[in-house]
């Protein structure tokens, strides 16, 4: 018993500290990457799906080859996206083009009572709801991973290991920003 | 407890702190009714005398309570569903096309693989979770709750079962259920021996300490009358603070507490019981569905004796997380 056994517990209690943090920090990001891969499945089914949609209200809605033209070619442009903001910023623009399309639709009675569009816009709408949801999911444990890095004594570690931010997912583009203009003159 | 919490973290880290009182509080309960009967039927002295020289019944007791919980957990869910005549959601069906969206959105939300989707055929709205982990959960909904709630509403109603799932409620109820069962178990046994039993082994003198023993023998046979009562007094406690808890989670995964809200003063406007759904199950609803009118007061009787907070509390905490006044 002397001043070296007290040295040792030291040593010993830091670098048990040390290891759980180092642990934390691989756990939070794996599931970073977990979470990042949750909102791309729920991409890809959106992308699955909007060829159907198209296929599905183009015979309906042939005065607004326009609008359908515009989905299409976002939809083309969030496939071809790499990378955490790019691809935030093409979701963004293909959920605007989506969001038009679909109040365009509320104006053809012939689409509003078709059960093979409600179903599909039931679909559609629930996947920009997963899509919505995985991002939340994935932005709060990105947060809690970049959180677990920055604090004190956490960021000792994540600099000895050179841990790296996660990235948010945020719409960039300030127009995925405005609300969209609604005309409410009534002319007809 | 009773103070308004600023915000849901801060309602979610206290309401795992008052849960883990009242578990701790349930396994001493337990081992007390098991200690009880060592000292004062099998002559069991701590300091290591006694029939056997170690505390049998205690240890016992603590065993059936381990033995029900694990039974509880590996057969309950089934028995609870069962029980409601809930029957799987088929994912073909477009009637239950919706719910099994929702479903999915607030698993992905909360993070955890999708639970299985049930129905229940019963007019009245109401919803319940169960399973003995996420990864095991089924979540069961009403006829009446597909019916009466549009699509906001129902995804609230989910992520407050969905809460249930990840905060792991569904295997803390299904536990002290069993327990439930387990003392009540040994409340008729321990009366029993008391009837049979002859005062004989008890010798007073190997008992210790005379007034102090017999004040505890008293109290010890006040707790072994009173522990069925005591036991559901202690489940409906943690069954309310996780029914805030799960109020708090759902608003979390949805962002939205005000549908939750609204879903619950529909809920609460349909006043018919959901007879469907026997009491046993009653805690793991999201309303009574007893009907019962304890849950709708406030105050000190009618906390001790809901499994439910009163709704109108639960609306006016959910509408100050949506900064609404209530």
């Amino acid at each position: 018993m002397g001043p070296l056994l007290i040295l040792l517990i030291i040593v010993v209690v830091v670098l048990a500290w040390a290891v759980m943090r180092y642990n934390g920090l691989v756990t939070l990001r794996n599931q970073v990457a977990n979470g990042w891969k949750q909102i791309d499945v729920q991409l890809k089914r959106r992308h699955d799906l909007i060829p159907n949609l198209v296929n599905t209200v183009k015979g309906s809605m042939e005065f607004e080859q326009e609008t359908l033209q515009k989905v299409i070619a976002a939809r083309n442009a969030a496939v071809s996206a790499t990378g955490v903001a790019d691809a935030a910023a093409k979701e963004g623009a293909l959920s605007g083009a989506l969001g038009r399309l679909f109040a365009l639709a509320e104006s053809y009675p012939t689409l509003k009572s078709n059960e093979n569009v409600k179903q599909l816009q039931e679909e559609l709408a629930s996947t920009e709801n997963k899509i919505g949801f995985a991002r939340q999911f994935y932005n709060d444990i990105a947060t809690k991973f970049n959180i677990a890095q920055q604090v004190f004594p956490g960021n000792i570690i994540a600099g000895m290991f050179s841990f790296k931010p996660a990235e948010l997912f945020e719409i960039k583009d300030a127009g995925d920003r405005e609300v969209p203009q609604v005309d409410l003159s009534l002319k007809k | 407890m009773s103070g308004t919490p600023a915000n849901i973290f801060e309602q979610e880290a206290a309401n795992r702190r008052n849960t883990v009182v009242v578990m701790g509080v349930f396994v001493l309960f337990v081992a007390f009714l098991g200690f009880g009967f060592d000292v004062f039927f099998l002559g069991y002295v701590p300091g290591g005398r006694g029939l056997f020289g170690f505390p049998v019944a205690t240890l016992a007791a603590l065993a059936l309570g381990g033995f029900s919980a694990y039974n509880g957990l590996q057969n309950g869910a089934r028995a609870v569903l069962s029980s409601s005549g809930a029957v799987p959601a088929p994912a073909g069906d477009p009637r239950y096309a919706q719910l099994h969206n929702v479903v999915e959105e607030m698993a992905i939300a909360a993070g955890i693989p999708p639970p299985a989707v049930y129905v229940i055929p019963d007019p009245d709205p109401n919803a319940f979770a169960t399973g003995k982990d996420p990864g095991h959960a089924c979540i069961a909904v009403t006829e009446g709750l597909l019916e009466s709630l549009n699509r906001e509403e129902l995804q609230a109603v989910v992520a407050h079962e969905m809460g249930h799932v990840r905060n792991y409620d569904i295997r803390l109820m299904t536990v002290i259920a069993a327990l439930i069962g387990a003392v009540m178990l040994l409340s008729q046994f321990g009366s029993r021996s008391m009837r049979f039993g002859s005062g004989g082994r008890r010798g007073s003198d190997r008992s210790g300490g005379g007034g102090g023993g017999v004040v505890l023998l008293v109290f010890w046979l006040i707790a072994l009358v009173l522990a069925p009562f005591i036991s559901k007094l202690l489940a409906m406690a943690v069954s309310r603070q996780r029914e805030y808890l799960a109020d708090a989670s759902g608003a979390e995964l949805t962002r939205n507490p005000a549908a939750l809200a609204s879903a619950l003063q529909k809920i609460d406007a349909a006043v018919e019981p959901t007879r469907s759904i026997k009491q046993g199950t009653a805690h793991l609803c999201i309303a009574n569905p007893l009907g019962s009118n304890l849950d709708q007061k406030e105050g000190f009787f009618a906390d001790l004796f809901s499994t439910h907070p009163p709704i109108a509390k639960r609306i006016m905490l959910l509408k100050a997380m949506a900064y609404q006044h209530a």
